[in-house]
């Protein structure tokens, strides 16, 4: 039973030293989980201390792969919102690109 | 009715006991402190409008982590306590931080001040801060510390703050009511549960008044920043101002929220507009009736180096430390010198200016009798690279200094930014030139003060209801508003005006 913390991860320092288990590291390019040490915080907090205060929607999966913070639950921005914006950083992203290439 | 004396404070008279230089100052707006507090800001770039021309500030980021979150924060990127959103700052370990810190004290000796604040919350990461400041205070005693925070952590930190020589503390409070927190902290982080809306705005709420009233205490000064968040909060604030105050914050500080819907972040993206510069005004007079207001705040970058206003951040990246050969003692000597020196000109200014106010205050005796029309107030912008006077070029101004006029003298209201209209180029985005942003920035203005303006920018600053005016070349600020509101005077244009529209082109 462990966690695991994907690259969505923007190295805030946040989850690291509330780990009751010291089971977060940082790495490169973000922190990671040690899943030999991550107890989901069981036995120590009700609640999984990293995913409890992690700012990022999506950045913290459980063992199956589902996000603690599911996409909107913490902003409260709505999700048609949400997609619309990414789509627009992934163009300006694109668009700088060609630029760069082109 | 009141007759225009120079610089003087229509409450000054009645504060008593204040002598004539210290009230008069309207431009560093601390005249209504008790002196033991005047004495402690006096030379704090951030505080005081006549001491940022002179002293630097550097700050540097070493707590990224954060215990809460704002609606106006995309922690995606990073951002500061002061709502600046998309600014990304290098993160330092406190080693670095201190190091770098040394380095800028030795190479800009006008260095006074250290602030730790943003990205995140300095409280949240407070082992992190205080390794920073430990290590500092006994490497750099000279330099003085300041840390903001959103005042989640501030009660438990109190203890250990006193112990650093810390005497200035900076804490967000953009409420004092739940209903209200909720439409703005989304969730905070508390006793190892992430608790959302009202009820994590309420314990967060309680904690910062607590911290508020724990460090005044014990005479640690504290200064008040809120956000302005129209339609959530606008009328709140001036409540929080006085509730604020009684609780003995110093200073009370309202910035506009920035929200654009290329940060990301929920105001930005639900179209949550930010105060237009008049409404930002109105605020902050309704507030300062209360308290003193800060109005010189920048919001500059979490770690920014330099004078405010000018970032020389570039000349500080850790590489560049790393080759640097610093003698770190002569470099505190020398900083003493020019603190002392710096001191000895401020003093002199303050001097200068109590002697003007007293020929005034003579002139205006001996008018007595004869009664003046009442006029309206003017709002008039200067450009200025510091030292009080008009020395900045229209076309090389990056900001503008924004005073009022009226016949109670002059106060400072707000900076402007803009992009130098010489270095605009034609267009910058969607269409609008450089010059068009500085019309639209300065709008309300009816008089722009510079040393030189290029005849290009004259006809469109005209039709904009704008006077450019080029003949106070460095003159003092002041001075040179009150000739021209007097000049305005005796061409009749300061009659009450029915309608306070502006004429817009
Ligand atoms: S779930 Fe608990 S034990 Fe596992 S990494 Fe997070 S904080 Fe540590
Ligand atoms: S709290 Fe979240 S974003 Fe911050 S370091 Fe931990 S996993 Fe990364
Ligand atoms: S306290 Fe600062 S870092 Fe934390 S969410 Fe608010 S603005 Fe962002």
């Amino acid at each position: 039973m462990a966690l695991e913390i994907i690259e969505s991860c923007v190295n805030c320092y946040a989850c690291e030293p509330l780990c009751p288990n010291k089971a977060i590291y940082q790495a490169s390019p973000h922190f990671l989980i040690d899943p030999d040490k991550c107890t989901e915080c069981i036995g120590d907090f009700e609640d999984a201390q990293c995913a409890s205060i992690c700012p990022i929607e999506g950045a913290i999966l459980d063992e199956v792969g589902t996000p603690l913070n599911p996409i909107g639950s913490l902003t409260g921005i709505p999700l048609e919102l949400l997609a619309q914006y990414q789509a627009a950083v992934e163009a300006t992203y694109q668009a700088a690109l060609e630029a760069k290439t082109g | 009715m009141e007759l225009p004396v120079f610089n003087s404070a229509p409450e000054a008279s009645a504060s008593g006991g204040c002598a004539s230089h210290s009230c008069g100052s309207t431009d560093d707006q601390l005249g209504h402190l008790p002196e033991h507090i005047r004495a402690k800001v006096h030379n704090h770039p951030c505080y005081s409008e006549q001491a940022h021309h002179y002293f630097a500030r550097m700050h540097v980021a070493v707590a990224p982590a954060c215990n809460i979150q704002c609606h106006y924060c995309n922690r995606k990127y990073d951002c500061s306590n002061e709502s600046r959103p998309g600014v990304v700052s290098e993160v330092l370990t406190p080693d670095q931080a201190v190091k770098k810190v040394m380095a800028v004290a030795a190479n800009i000796p006008q260095m006074t001040v250290l602030g730790i604040a943003g990205p995140g919350d300095p409280l949240a990461n407070p082992e992190r801060t205080f390794a920073t400041f430990r290590e500092l205070s006994e490497k750099a005693p000279d330099i003085k510390l300041c840390v903001s925070t959103n005042g989640l952590a501030l009660p438990e930190s109190v203890e250990e703050l006193s112990k650093h020589n810390i005497d200035h503390v900076t804490i967000t409070i953009n409420c004092v009511d739940p209903d209200v927190g909720a439409k703005i902290y989304p969730w905070i982080f508390w006793n190892n549960k992430r608790i959302m809306g009202r009820e994590g705005a309420a314990i967060l709420i309680e904690q910062q008044q607590k911290g508020l009233e724990m460090l005044t205490a014990r005479g640690i000064l504290v200064k008040v920043n809120s956000v302005m968040i129209p339609g959530v909060n606008d009328e709140h604030l001036v409540e929080v101002s006085k509730v604020v105050k009684s609780k003995g914050a110093f200073l009370h500080n309202v910035m506009p929220l920035i929200a654009e819907p290329e940060h990301g972040t929920f105001y930005g993206l639900m179209g949550q507009p930010s105060p237009s510069h008049e409404d930002l005004q109105k605020l902050q007079d309704a507030c300062a009736g209360d308290m003193n207001m800060m109005r010189h705040c920048r919001q500059c970058r979490a770690d920014a180096v330099g004078l405010l206003g000018e970032d020389r951040g570039q000349e500080f990246t850790m590489d560049k430390i790393e080759e640097m050969d610093i003698d770190y003692a002569a470099a505190m000597v020398k900083r003493a010198e020019v603190h002392a020196q710096i001191a000895r000109e401020l003093e002199e200014k303050d001097k200068a200016r109590a002697a003007v106010a007293q020929v005034k205050a003579q002139l205006v005796s001996i008018e007595g009798g004869k009664p003046k029309a009442e006029t309206r107030p003017v709002l008039m912008a200067v450009a200025t690279k510091g030292g009080g006077v008009i020395n900045e070029h229209f076309g090389h101004a990056r900001e503008f200094l924004v005073y009022e006029a009226s016949a109670n003298g002059v106060r400072f209201i707000s900076h402007r930014k803009t992009i130098p209209y010489c270095e605009g180029g034609d267009t910058c985005g969607d269409g609008e030139s450089a010059l068009d942003v500085t019309i639209r920035e300065l709008a309300g203005c009816e008089v722009v003060l510079c040393s030189k303006v290029g005849y290009e920018p004259w006809g469109p600053l005209e039709a904009a209801g704008m006077q450019p005016n080029g003949e106070h070349a460095m003159e003092p600020i002041e001075e040179a508003i009150l000739a021209v509101y007097e000049e305005m005077r005796a061409a009749g244009k300061l009659e009450p005006r029915a309608d306070a529209a502006q004429k817009v082109a």
